[in-house]
């Protein structure tokens, strides 16, 4: 029987090495595996590499990680925010590298290594900043950068709902990098909202099937069936 | 001597409000566009779009028919903007993935974006993402795929920075967020066109004159 549940988040991420590389889903608050990331606090693994949107909110999640001292570079779209003083402290004092990736690359980038995508080329970023140093071509009159997917050791998601196979469906705006970031990691941990039985999830709805899931534990008040 | 004419009689020249460029923008977009607002000043716009027109809101964190906020006993955090404030969903409205969402703006499925700027060129280069400053912390987020994306990139913009220096230039002076990309730019000042040939000077603010509006901007702007 295949039973990928867990009773509890220490569990979920009791393997995760030093070093680790590690996709968080969320975008802000929404999608947010806040508590598989306290769960990783608690274990306490060093020079972590996350990629996730944002460089955390407030002093929770990504931000409490991140002021854990367990963080050596953040890859992302968008650290800077009226709430990230917590990056943004410990990016001044030269404590923590930042790769900044405009938001469609970095999507991209993952999707590309879950999909088995060698590389791609993109009109994003020509000609700015981002893409000094990189391969760029002219395809049928446009211009266009090379880049490189983007694989990790584990990736934390937030689902609504997930069964013991690993079918997950997402809640609103909470889904954005979820799906994707699921099929681009060695191990994925979804937390979820509840555990539903098997088959109880419609399977035209299904957003990630339980093939790029590895780990589910639920947050609220389902229990394991 | 005879009574000086109305017509001569100068108005002070008034800039527009943010409202009021709000409300030009809303006015331009067209029945069943399916528009990207950019986080800051363009958000305004949503407050102005037109009731009788069906306008497809797009969110870049995932949404395709973002409705507006919502009262206070309705606020869901997992129904976000890219601003990362509460919205809603209209009716027929989706939620999607990022890599979807990012496929509906680079694909050419995205009519409109309305975007902030630090400097539009008269090429129409767009700087919107990061200045000179050292000390800032660089965060691009959506913009480059927006600018690179959508069909029709207009800018909102006061035209003067709070120093009074003019934000339309010949060439960006600060890190580009997309190459001739800008076909609009609603400013305080004028509405302009991006033409081969650069600015083109479509609505004036009153009591501006073509003349008044080119010392200010210092930089050449052609008749409409």
């Amino acid at each position: 029987m295949i039973d990928k549940t867990r009773p509890d988040t220490q569990s979920c991420v009791a393997d995760i090495p030093d070093g680790a590389t590690i996709l968080v889903g969320g975008f802000g608050g929404a999608g947010m595996p806040h508590e598989l990331i306290e769960a990783v606090i608690a274990r306490a693994p060093r020079d972590l590499t996350i990629i996730s949107n944002n460089a955390g909110n407030g002093t929770t999640g990504l931000a409490a990680l991140l002021a854990a001292g367990l963080v050596r570079k953040v890859v992302c779209s968008f650290p800077r925010q009226a709430d990230s003083q917590v990056f943004d402290t410990l990016y001044r004092a030269g404590k923590v590298e930042l790769e900044l990736v405009p938001q469609g690359n970095l999507v991209e980038r993952i999707r590309a290594g879950g999909a088995g995508i060698g590389a791609f080329f993109t009109p994003t970023g020509y000609g700015t900043p981002i893409a000094d140093g990189k391969e760029t071509r002219e395809i049928e009159g446009r211009n266009y950068v090379l880049e490189y997917p983007i694989k990790a050791d584990f990736a934390l998601i937030k689902a609504w709902q997930g069964d013991r196979w690993g079918n997950l469906v997402y809640r609103k705006t909470a889904r954005n990098f979820g799906p994707v970031m699921a099929t681009a990691a060695k191990v994925t941990v979804a937390q979820v909202q509840e555990i539903v039985p098997l088959g109880s999830l419609d399977p035209e709805v299904i957003v990630t099937p339980g093939v790029f899931v590895n780990r589910v534990v639920a947050i609220g008040t389902g229990a394991s069936q | 001597m005879s009574d000086t004419p109305m017509s001569d009689i100068a108005i002070a020249f008034m800039p527009w409000t943010r409202a009021e460029m709000a409300q030009r923008i809303a006015a331009d977009i067209p029945e069943g566009a399916v528009v990207n607002i950019g986080i800051g000043m363009p958000e305004l716009v949503a407050d102005y779009l037109p009731q009788d027109k069906e306008i497809l809101l797009q969110s870049e964190n995932g949404i395709l028919g973002m409705g507006p906020k919502p009262g206070a006993n309705a606020v869901d955090m997992d129904l976000i903007n890219a601003g990362k404030q509460p919205v809603t969903l209209l009716d027929g409205g989706a939620f999607f993935d990022h890599a979807l969402s990012f496929a509906i703006m680079r694909g050419g499925h995205l009519d409109i974006t309305i975007l902030g700027a630090f400097q539009v060129a008269e090429n129409g280069d767009l700087a919107n993402w990061a200045t000179n400053d050292p000390n800032a912390i660089p965060a691009v987020g959506g913009a480059m795929d927006l600018a690179v994306g959508a069909s029709n990139v207009f800018v909102m913009m006061e035209m003067l920075t709070k120093k009074g220096e003019s934000k339309l230039v010949d060439r960006c002076s600060y890190p580009l967020t997309g190459l001739a990309c800008v076909s609009r730019v609603y400013t305080d000042h004028a509405v302009l066109d991006i033409a081969p040939h650069g600015f083109v000077a479509r609505h004036l603010a009153p009591g501006l004159s073509l003349d008044e509006l080119q010392r200010r901007a210092g930089i050449k702007i052609h008749a409409a």
